[in-house]
């Protein structure tokens, strides 16, 4: 699926054809830069892909973390959930993929509920390490759990999607059911949510809270409701990330969930954490940075690529591209 | 002054310095249990082989617990800082293997080499990094951890008569006829001299401990916890943060490079791949079940965590999934109120059953003086 083909190629390419076919240099070099453009095209249309299914997990923890004030560690595990719930209804139970999908959203959802009910609510007060040393708990019990159930064999996954790749110039470049279906969906679940907050008047609880959850409190909001319905959406969104992730790339194992859950936090960092627009724009700019870097640089680095990143960006500008300023009051 | 006894004077102590070198004597008491057992012949070969892997976890939990406990910040990065120094020691002990030929001057000096490279990485690291607090640190020292394992997994080392060849390709490396390679990727190196004994574990866990609660009880521990308690009020009083997070992590990276000599030291083979998160996590429970701050909690934990699984063989396979409800378990308990309050009430319960038990015995005997 993914083309590897260094800038250097370019200027191997430019040579060959000067010499050996003895054109003049600029044609040669735009010969040579054409078929390294679509290989440069297909690794774009990758990114974006891969890009939209991290915006989706970047959703939950944006979500979550504007308005619990928690950073979800679990986040990334309840992909991996979903994603085993769908394998297992569509192999054992051999129900229809889009039904199989509905069933793990239902099913993440409650899960997210209750893990907020069981592990983060009795934290309210404590002091964020507690949170965090919780929320790594919680996450290293799903992997463990998903261990124990399912086994450490990697399960292939077929995919939940049933249209047809394109084809565009004469092969060159592929675009797969998979990422159409990723890129629509994603931009329909960040236009939905956005609407979803500012029209829906539990969406505007969730704003109301993320600002300043006591006089949230004061004016009548019930906290306890709209915090369990942000994890409830967070969930959702991160099954039908995890059915996105699972198409693409069809290896699930217990620990699936976790690297592309630290990538999509990322993202929301670096599109501004609390914004929704922001994960979107970052979710697609990491997903290209990390297939680019994939591409170009060397595959093992990657991640590596991915990391730094973020570290430039909490230097340079902690509140990421869309994010606001937040002054610390003592 | 002089006609007090020694019982007094220990009395008049400081605090800190009871808990200090109560933990000093306790660790030297179980070495010397365990020396006496293990040369009699009483200790199983398979506790034996964890003697080692005891003091290099003991090590790790005490430098989590310097960062987690005393700076206050969650950093999961520990691992990496581990491999740093498992692989400069490993890498030093086989390039000296020809020249320095005596065991216990090349050990030691390989462990500083060790210590003083994990330490550079976590200044290194530590610059960028400690301006964030919290969540973000957290993250970010868990992609460091990731990155470090991820490099040394992909780097290639050779020596030859020219020099040091590091590359990322095997290809690329360029040996000449003579040359050895070290580090070979993902195969990791191989033929590392096993210096590590139960006594030099020991050892090094006495530095650690006395380092650190040095450090602890120090004005710049002091000022640690300061930051840790109040960071905006600390800054305000002028307390540089940036600077005494950066001791405390490079200090952290220090102990756990020492750690990871010794555990590279401890088999013939060293592959990244055992660095991972997993190991992060392992140290974190350590430090949350002894207690975050409390040193010898820490070690107490970490022996105890090493030495129970290899005991209860049978749920060996549910370890971890204990490990992260005991995570959950623990936070709850200690962070909310009325878990809290739960507790103490049992507690509570337990102390006057305890003495209604003392009473049952003891009464019979105060009738008899009536």
């Amino acid at each position: 699926m993914l083309q590897n083909s260094p800038c250097c190629d370019i200027i191997i390419r430019t040579i060959k054809v000067y010499l050996f076919e003895g054109r003049s240099t600029a044609t040669a070099f735009i010969q040579g830069r054409n078929v390294c453009k679509m290989g440069f095209l297909n690794n774009l249309i990758n990114g974006i892909s891969l890009g939209s299914i991290y915006a989706v997990i970047a959703l939950g923890y944006t979500l979550v973390y504007g308005i619990a004030k928690m950073l979800n560690f679990a986040h990334g595990d309840i992909i991996m959930v979903g994603g085993y719930v769908i394998f297992y209804s569509m192999t054992s139970f051999q129900i229809n993929p889009y039904i199989s999908v509905l069933i793990a959203v239902i099913a993440c959802t409650v899960l997210g509920i209750v893990i907020e009910k069981i592990a983060y609510k009795p934290l309210r007060q404590a002091t964020s390490l507690s949170v965090l040393i919780t929320a790594i708990g919680v996450s290293y019990f799903l992997q463990n759990s998903a261990l124990l159930l399912f086994g450490e064999k990697p399960v292939n996954f077929t995919s939940v999607v049933n249209i047809p790749s394109i084809s565009l110039f004469d092969g060159q470049i592929v675009i797969t059911g998979e990422t159409i279906v990723a890129i629509i969906i994603s931009i329909l679940i960040v236009v939905g949510l956005s609407l979803f907050i500012k029209k829906t008047k539990s969406g505007r609880a969730m704003l109301a809270v993320s600002e300043d959850k006591d006089a949230a409190q004061l004016m009548g909001i019930n906290i306890n409701r709209t915090i369990s319905l942000t994890f409830a959406i967070g969930a959702g969104l991160a099954a039908i990330a995890g059915a996105l992730l699972c198409s693409a790339y069809p290896t699930l194992q217990n620990t699936t969930g976790a690297m592309p859950g630290i990538k999509a936090f990322v993202a929301a960092v670096f599109g501004g954490i609390g914004s929704v627009p922001g994960a979107m724009i970052g979710g697609i700019l990491i997903g290209v940075i990390e297939i680019l870097g994939r591409a170009y640089i060397s595959p093992q680095l990657s991640d590596a690529i991915v990391f730094a990143v973020l570290i430039l960006v909490l230097i340079v500008k902690p509140t990421g591209i869309l994010g606001k300023k937040v002054r610390e009051k003592v | 002054m002089s006609n007090k006894t020694t019982l007094a004077k220990a009395r008049m102590l400081k605090p800190q310095t009871k808990q200090s070198f109560t933990t000093y004597i306790m660790v030297i008491a179980a070495f010397v249990i365990m020396m006496v057992l293990s040369s009699t012949g009483n200790v199983s070969s398979q506790i034996e082989g964890l003697l080692v892997p005891l003091c290099v976890y003991s090590i790790l939990a005490v430098s989590l617990n310097l960062t987690v406990g005393i700076l206050g910040e969650l950093s999961l990065g520990q691992a990496g800082f581990m491999c740093v120094g498992a692989y400069s020691s490993a890498l030093f002990s086989i390039a000296t293997n020809e020249s320095i030929t005596v065991a216990w001057i090349r050990f030691p000096l390989a462990i500083l080499v060790g210590g003083i490279c994990a330490a550079v990485f976590g200044i290194l690291i530590g610059i960028p990094v400690l301006r964030l607090r919290g969540d973000y640190l957290a993250i970010v020292t868990l992609a460091f951890g990731e990155i470090i394992k991820n490099v040394f997994a992909a780097l290639y080392v050779g020596i030859d008569s020219n020099g040091l060849h590091i590359a990322l390709n095997q290809a690329d490396m360029n040996l000449a006829e003579d040359g050895t390679e070290i580090i070979r990727g993902a195969l990791g190196v191989k033929g590392v001299p096993q210096d590590s004994t139960f006594v030099i574990g020991f050892v090094l866990l006495m530095i650690t401990l006395i380092i650190s609660y040095n450090f602890i009880n120090s004005r710049t521990g002091r000022a640690v916890k300061a930051i840790r308690d109040n960071a905006i009020a600390a800054e305000s009083v002028g307390l540089n943060i940036t600077k005494y997070k950066l001791i405390t992590f490079a200090l952290t990276a220090f102990l756990a490079g020492l750690a990871g000599a010794l555990y590279s030291h401890n088999y013939a083979t060293l592959q990244a791949a055992k660095f991972d998160y997993n190991m992060s996590i392992l140290i974190l429970v350590f430090v949350v079940l002894g207690g975050i701050g409390n040193i010898r909690g820490s070690v107490i934990a970490a022996i105890v965590l090493t030495l129970l699984p290899e005991v209860l063989r049978s749920i060996n396979n549910y370890r971890m999934l204990i490990y992260s409800i005991v995570l959950i378990v623990m936070m709850i308990c200690t962070s909310n109120e009325k878990a809290r309050n739960l507790i103490i009430s049992v507690l509570n319960w337990l102390k006057d059953q305890i003495i209604k038990l003392k009473n049952m015995i003891i009464k019979p005997k105060t009738k008899e003086v009536k």
